[in-house]
C-alpha cells in the first residue's frame, strides 16, 4: 500500500465510527459583509498604502519627480497610453533578468480589482511578466475601471481558470522587527494604480 | 519553584524577552479586535460559519481530499502523499534531486518546521534558504520560531542587528528599515539563483484544486516567480470544499492574524505557469502530509484540525504572554499548540502532556478563534487523557491517603488534631509542591477542627 492509499484508508477508518457528520452550513454572501456598503476603490487603495493616478501624465509627473525615469512597460499596454507615458519616461518593453535591479518601475496590466479592500488582481494571462510586477521598487498596475468588483466575496467567485491569480493589497510589508511597519520587503515598496479605460484587450497581446 | 516545565521556562526568561513577547502579543490582539469589530456587525456569526465549514470538511475529508488531488492532477500539478515526516522529506528531496536542484528558496510554512525540512535538505546537499524575514532571522541565528505568524516576536532589534552583523550583512545597525533592506538585497540574489521554490498553503480548494497562499512580504511571490519548480507541502486538513468558501476564510484570516482586511498578497495557484507567461514554474508538486493528523481525526479532539494558523489564540492567551512560544517546546505554541503538540507527538504524548495543564481554562482563545474551536474543552479532554494513560504530573499530591482518612471519622478527628504540628514543622520537611507554593504564599495557621468545635457548641446551646 502506498502513502496515498494508506492516508485515505486511515481517514475513512477515522470517520467511520462517527455517529453523525457535520453538515455544510447554509450561508449567504451577506454573512461576510462589511459594515459600510459603499466601496470607494481609490480610497481603499490609499488606506492600504497604495496610490491611484487617473491620468498617465500625472503618473509621469510623480515618477519624474522621484527621479525614477527608467523602467519596464508591458508592450501590450494600449499604444496611446504608452505614448503618454513615454513623454518623460524611458520605457523598456523587454525585461532582462540579469539587469533586474536597474528597473525603477514596472508597468503591467491588471486583470481586475476589488473596491472593498483596494486590491488589484493580476493573473498570468494579463500580466506580461510576474517578475516585472514584483522586482522593481514601484509597480504600476493599469486597471480598467470596468473590471473593479465590489467585494472580496465577489472576486472569490470570479477567479476563473488562470493558473496564477494574485491579489495585491498595498505595498509589500513586514512588522517582524518589533512590530514596526516597514514597506518594501521583497516586493514593491510602492503599489500604484493607473485607472485607464484605454485598456488593450488580451487578444492583442503579442506572443513572446 | 514550580516543577511544571512551562513555569520553569517562563521563570528563566530575561526581562527584555518577556517584554518583547508581552507587548507584541498584546498589540496583535488589539489590532485584531479593532479590525473584527470595526468591520463586522456580527463577527461571531462569521466565526461560527467558518467553523462549521471546516468541521464539515473534516467529517468528509476522504471525499474532499481525493477531489482536491484529482483536480490538482487535472490542472497539471503532480500530487504526492506522505504518511509521516520522513516520507515527506524523502519525497521533496527526491523531486529536487531529479531536477538536479542545488538551491531552493522557501517561504514560511509551519508544516516544513514540523518535519524539519530545511535542515534535512541541507543534509542532502541542497541549500534551503528561508525567505520570510522572521524565518530568515531564525535560520541564520540557529533559533526556532516562537509564534505562528510572527516567528521572531521574542527578539528585539538589537539581537537581530547583532545576528546580521555576525553573518556579514554589514556593520551593526539596528534600524528596522536598514535590517529589512539588507535582507531584501541578500535574499533577492538567493531567489534569482534558486532552482526550486518550496511553499506551504493556507487553503486548498477541492472543487478547483487551487492552492491559496497568504503573505505580506511578497517572498512567496518571489520564490515562485523566479524559479522553474514549485513544491507545495501542506497538511491534509487544509482542504476546503469550494472556492466560494474562501470568501469566508480570507475575510477572517488576516483580520484575526494581523488586523488587516486582507494580507498584502493572496496567491491562488492551480498549476504550473500559464501559456505565454515568461516567469514561474513549469513543474508544480503538491505533497499532502498526514504525520499524525489522521490519528487526531480519529480521536476526541478532532476539532483542532479546523485551525487556520492565524495566531489569534497566542496573542490573547495570558499564559503565552508570560511564557513565550519557546516554552511550549514544539512547533505549534500557545493554546493551539497546547492541544496540537501532544496529539501530534504520538508515542511521545507524555512529553507534552503538561501543556494542556498550562491554562486557566479562561476560554479567551475560543472567543477569538476564527474557526470557533472550543480549545478549553479540548484542553480538559487532554488532561483527562493524561490521567487515563497514567502520566504523572509533577506537583499534584496523591489523594489516596486523604481518601483513607476522610472515610474513617475517628481517623479524621485524629488527623484534625494532629494537623497542628504543621505550624511548627520546619519547612524543608514539607513536600515539594507545598514548598513551591510557600515561596509566594503565606501559610495560615492551622484551624483544623474549628468547625466541628463550633457546631458542637451550637448544638449544645440549642438543645439546652
Amino acid at each position: 500500500m502506498d502513502d496515498r492509499q494508506r492516508i485515505l484508508s486511515r481517514v475513512r477508518a477515522a470517520l467511520a465510527p462517527l455517529p453523525s457528520r457535520a453538515a455544510m452550513p447554509a450561508y449567504g454572501d451577506d454573512d461576510g459583509v462589511v459594515r459600510e456598503t459603499a466601496h470607494d476603490f481609490a480610497a481603499a487603495v490609499a488606506r492600504a498604502g497604495g496610490r491611484v493616478f487617473l491620468e498617465p501624465a500625472l503618473l509621469v509627473q510623480w515618477l519624474v519627480g522621484r527621479g525614477d525615469v527608467r523602467g519596464y512597460c508591458d508592450p501590450s499596454v494600449a499604444p496611446e497610453v504608452r505614448l503618454a507615458l513615454s513623454r518623460g519616461l524611458v520605457l523598456e518593453t523587454k525585461l532582462v533578468r540579469r539587469r533586474l535591479d536597474e528597473y525603477r518601475f514596472g508597468i503591467t496590466r491588471a486583470a481586475g480589482a476589488i473596491a472593498e479592500t483596494g486590491t488589484i488582481i493580476l493573473d498570468d494571462a494579463t500580466c506580461s511578466s510576474r517578475l516585472a510586477a514584483l522586482a522593481p521598487w514601484i509597480h504600476v498596475a493599469v486597471v480598467d475601471p470596468d473590471t473593479i468588483r465590489s467585494r472580496v466575496v465577489d472576486a472569490v467567485g470570479a477567479l476563473g481558470t488562470d493558473p496564477y491569480v494574485l491579489w495585491c493589497t498595498g505595498p509589500s510589508k513586514t512588522a517582524d522587527v518589533e512590530g514596526i511597519l516597514i514597506e518594501g520587503v521583497h516586493g514593491p515598496g510602492e503599489q500604484v494604480v493607473l485607472l485607464e479605460r484605454r485598456f488593450a484587450p488580451s487578444s492583442v497581446r503579442p506572443t513572446r | 519553584m514550580s516543577r511544571e516545565p512551562i513555569d520553569q521556562f517562563a521563570a528563566g526568561q530575561t526581562e527584555e524577552r518577556r517584554a518583547s513577547v508581552r507587548l507584541g502579543s498584546k498589540a496583535g490582539h488589539e489590532k485584531r479586535t479593532l479590525a473584527i469589530f470595526g468591520d463586522y456587525a456580527r463577527p461571531d456569526r462569521l466565526r461560527a460559519i467558518a467553523g462549521q465549514i471546516k468541521q464539515h470538511t473534516l467529517d468528509h475529508l476522504d471525499v474532499y481530499l481525493e477531489r482536491a488531488a484529482a483536480r490538482l492532477e487535472a490542472n497539471g500539478a503532480k500530487v504526492h502523499f506522505a504518511a509521516d515526516a520522513d516520507s515527506a522529506r524523502r519525497t521533496i528531496a527526491g523531486i529536487l534531486q531529479r531536477r538536479q536542484a542545488k538551491r531552493a528558496v522557501k517561504a514560511k510554512t509551519m508544516v516544513s518546521e514540523e518535519i524539519e525540512l530545511a535542515r534535512h535538505l541541507e543534509q542532502c546537499g541542497i541549500e534551503c534558504v528561508e525567505t520570510d524575514l522572521g524565518e530568515f532571522v531564525v535560520q541564520v541565528s540557529d533559533d526556532v520560531p516562537s509564534h505562528i505568524v510572527k516567528p521572531i516576536l521574542h527578539k528585539n532589534r538589537r539581537e537581530i542587528a547583532e545576528t546580521f552583523e555576525r553573518i556579514g550583512l554589514g556593520p551593526y545597525d539596528d534600524t528596522p528599515e536598514v535590517i529589512t533592506r539588507r535582507a531584501r538585497v541578500f535574499l533577492r540574489r538567493k531567489y534569482l539563483e534558486a532552482d526550486a521554490a518550496i511553499t506551504g498553503a493556507n487553503f486548498v480548494s477541492a472543487d478547483s484544486g487551487r492552492i491559496v497562499l497568504v503573505t505580506n512580504e511578497g517572498n512567496s511571490r518571489f520564490c515562485i516567480a523566479a524559479t522553474r519548480c514549485h513544491v507545495v507541502i501542506v497538511g491534509i486538513e487544509k482542504v476546503i470544499p469550494t472556492e466560494r468558501d474562501l470568501g469566508v476564510f480570507l475575510n477572517l484570516l488576516a483580520r484575526s492574524a494581523t488586523g488587516q482586511q486582507l494580507s498584502v498578497y493572496t496567491e491562488f495557484i492551480s498549476g504550473p505557469r500559464g501559456p505565454g507567461q515568461p516567469d514561474g514554474p513549469d513543474e508544480m508538486h503538491v505533497v499532502f502530509l498526514d504525520n499524525g493528523r489522521t490519528d487526531v481525526l480519529a480521536g476526541d479532539c478532532r476539532e483542532i484540525l479546523r485551525c487556520i494558523r492565524c495566531g489569534a489564540c497566542l496573542n490573547v492567551c495570558p499564559v503565552y504572554r508570560q511564557a513565550s512560544g519557546h516554552a511550549y517546546r514544539s512547533v505549534y505554541p500557545g493554546p493551539v499548540g497546547a492541544v496540537l503538540s501532544p496529539l501530534l507527538a504520538g508515542d511521545r504524548f507524555s512529553e507534552f502532556s503538561d501543556l494542556p495543564r498550562a491554562s486557566s481554562l479562561c476560554g479567551a482563545c475560543h472567543e477569538v478563534c476564527p474557526v470557533d474551536i472550543p480549545i478549553e474543552d479540548l484542553l480538559v479532554r487532554l488532561r483527562n487523557r493524561a490521567k487515563q494513560t497514567g502520566v504523572k504530573s509533577p506537583g499534584t499530591p496523591s489523594m489516596a491517603a486523604w481518601s483513607l482518612i476522610a472515610s474513617e471519622p475517628p481517623a479524621w478527628r485524629a488527623a484534625l488534631a494532629a494537623g497542628r504540628v504543621v505550624d511548627v514543622l520546619p519547612s524543608w520537611l514539607a513536600p515539594a509542591a507545598l514548598r513551591a507554593w510557600r515561596e509566594n504564599h503565606e501559610m495560615p495557621s492551622w484551624r483544623g477542627g474549628a468547625f466541628r468545635t463550633w457546631l458542637a457548641k451550637r448544638r449544645t446551646k440549642r438543645d439546652g
